[in-house]
């Protein structure tokens, strides 16, 4: 019987990396956003640690800071877990504990990810008053 | 017609086996572009303690002046600047080693005598960079 799949449908899937290289690439892209917005974090940490909390409630309030801030969370912990993932695929090879530490991995990046998220939005639109 | 060895000789084994110890040759030698790998690696997770810190930042600048007060100081105390300082060096070595693997991913820079030369670029980066900062943190009243 002839097949009609073409000799690419045939062969997808079917490499060593079973799927396409959409984590190496998030990975990449994830990177170059972090080189300009960890390095405006480092300008921020010098300013506000020499502040004190009204400094930084001021400074989270205004909307380019907290919408940087947010960026950078939300991009930096997602090429966390990415990072982390290879380290744990690469040296853990037993299934129950390479499958425990990549939740874990998982879900300590989702948590504080998103727990830091919902504390800058919290300060950028109550600032100090929703004590 | 050759006589065959009298002791049977050992199969050769990889390379990454070969610890230098004892009865075990070293085939390959600690080099440079070695310790940038591991290091990007070992830098990589010690930013993933950096960024649970900041989450933790932001929490404490949630919770209201005293827990962000308590938390400041933490970070400002000895052993906060200490790990602080970790942070800042993983974070300028990251960065600079992370630049390196982008530049290498357009195919660029790969020869030995190129990787050797970023790798030391990258190293005294790491350190100029983090002192600088430490140095700009005094001179500001940061630290």
């Amino acid at each position: 019987m002839t097949s009609y799949r073409t000799p690419l449908s045939r062969a997808r899937g079917l490499g060593a990396a079973k799927e396409g290289a959409g984590n190496w690439i998030s990975e990449r892209v994830t990177s170059i956003a972090l080189v300009p917005l960890t390095v405006w974090v480092a300008y921020a940490v010098l300013r506000l640690a020499a502040g004190d909390y009204t400094t930084a409630v001021h400074w989270v309030g205004d909307p380019l800071n907290a919408t940087l801030l947010v960026l950078t969370f939300a991009i930096a912990f997602a090429h966390m877990q990415a990072g982390m993932r290879v380290v744990v695929e690469d040296y853990i090879h037993k299934t129950l504990s390479k499958s425990a530490l990549l939740l874990l991995n998982l879900f300590v990046c989702g948590l504080a990810g998103a727990l830091a998220i919902v504390s800058i939005l919290k300060v950028a639109f109550t600032g100090a008053g929703a004590l | 017609m050759t006589d065959a060895p009298k002791a049977r000789r050992e199969p050769p084994i990889s390379p990454h086996l070969m610890t230098g110890g004892l009865g075990s040759p070293l085939l390959w030698r600690w080099h440079i572009t070695m310790w940038t790998s591991i290091l990007h690696r070992a830098t990589g997770i010690g930013l993933y303690v950096g960024a649970l810190l900041a989450a933790g930042w932001a929490v404490s600048l949630a919770m209201g002046p005293e827990a962000y007060a308590t938390y400041k100081g933490v970070l400002g105390s000895p052993v906060g600047l200490v790990v602080m300082f970790g942070i800042t060096l993983s974070w300028t070595y990251h960065l600079a080693n992370g630049i390196r693997h982008l530049i290498w991913d357009t195919g660029h820079g790969l020869d030995i005598k190129s990787a050797n030369a970023s790798a030391v670029l990258v190293l005294a980066f790491a350190l100029a960079a983090t002192l600088s900062l430490f140095g700009v943190a005094a001179m500001t009243g940061a630290i």
